[in-house]
């Protein structure tokens, strides 16, 4: 099992050498009692396949939904999450913390 | 993120080099400095501090934000000397996260029933440290009162710049270790970096408290910014 963030960059070099679009989203602001903490990574492929995780779990769904939009067209994007009535988010963290996350593409 | 960039990340930390990822995040625009070239960027003392850290965090310069990814190796310990004061250590330096190895060339000290579960090498430092590769994220503490066992320790570690050195013994024990490492090479603003009498100033008695006391000073060498440390009485 892959333990640490760390392993998972190093999972998303090989995803790419292997000839996958591959996205990165990385934890870049937390707000009250959020599940993962700064810093923390989620690797996603062009199929939807995902490696680690930038929240509990609440969130996972809609950030593999996002990264295909960013692997698509290679813009990255901020998103939000936690705010569930400001936003275009229908997801929210039930822990009742907010999140910012980061999406990028591999190049 | 830039393939090469992602590579280079990944290199850095199988290496146990300290690198920062900087993001601007509404641009994307990236950029990459390696620990050795820290002190010369324009941001070194955000990077500075994150690292220092080892936490990733957003900063906030000239109305930009960038997010600065940091791989800081994890902080290592390393004793000279299997003695009983690093026997009350290993367990505490297990709970604090810090990894630890214990050396000492005599068999007798350097027992796995007298060590359970840490990384025990019964050989001369100076046949095991230079696969272990000291570094700025390692922190050696020098237990055997032996100069024989602890002065070759000593003399690497402060090559590597180690960001904390201790060395059990009294003043005088250790003005004669001063008196040798100068005859070694090395200036005196080097040697005052040598924490000694080992560990912080809390009265320890016992060799559990003494461990306590030095992985407090540890982590003080390892959180604190060196212009905000206390000189030492």
């Amino acid at each position: 099992m892959l333990a640490s963030d760390d392993d998972i960059l190093s999972r998303a070099e090989a995803w790419k050498g292997a000839g996958k679009g591959v996205a990165i989203a990385t934890v870049i602001e937390t707000w009250g009692s959020a599940p993962r903490p700064v810093g923390s990574h989620l690797i996603i492929d062009e199929d939807g396949n995902f490696l680690g995780s930038v929240s509990g779990g609440c969130v996972e769904g809609a950030v593999v939904a996002e990264a295909a939009d960013v692997i698509a067209d290679g813009k990255p994007r901020t998103i939000e999450f936690g705010v569930a009535d400001e936003t275009a988010w229908r997801v929210g963290l039930s822990c009742g913390g907010r999140i910012r996350v980061f999406v990028e593409r591999v190049d | 993120m830039r393939l090469d960039l992602l590579k280079i990340l990944n290199e850095e930390r199988a290496a146990r080099r300290a690198t920062v990822l900087i993001t601007n995040t509404q641009s994307g625009e990236q950029r990459l400095v390696k620990g050795a070239d820290i002190a010369g960027d324009a941001l070194a003392e955000h990077l500075d501090a994150a690292l220092r850290m080892g936490k990733s965090r957003s900063i906030e310069v000239d109305g930009q934000t960038y997010f600065l990814t940091v791989q800081a190796p994890p902080a290592r310990i390393i004793c000279i000397g299997a003695v009983h004061i690093s026997q009350a250590l290993a367990p505490m330096a297990r709970l604090a996260d810090f990894d630890l190895t214990i050396i000492d060339p005599r068999t007798a000290f350097a027992t796995p029933e007298r060590f359970p579960d840490v990384r025990l090498l019964a050989q001369w430092p100076q046949e095991v440290l230079p696969d272990l590769r000291l570094d700025r994220y390692t922190a050696v503490c020098l237990l055997t009162h032996d100069p024989k066992i602890d002065d070759p320790a000593l003399i690497a570690a402060l090559r590597a710049e180690c960001f904390y050195i201790g060395a059990l013994g009294s003043r005088k024990t250790h003005a004669r270790r001063v008196e040798r490492m100068m005859a070694e090479g090395f200036a005196e603003a080097d040697l005052k970096r040598i924490h000694a009498p080992i560990g912080l100033d809390i009265g320890s008695v016992s060799p559990a408290e003494i461990a306590v006391s030095v992985i407090g000073e540890i982590i003080a060498a390892l959180r604190k910014k060196p212009l905000r440390a206390e000189p030492k009485a």
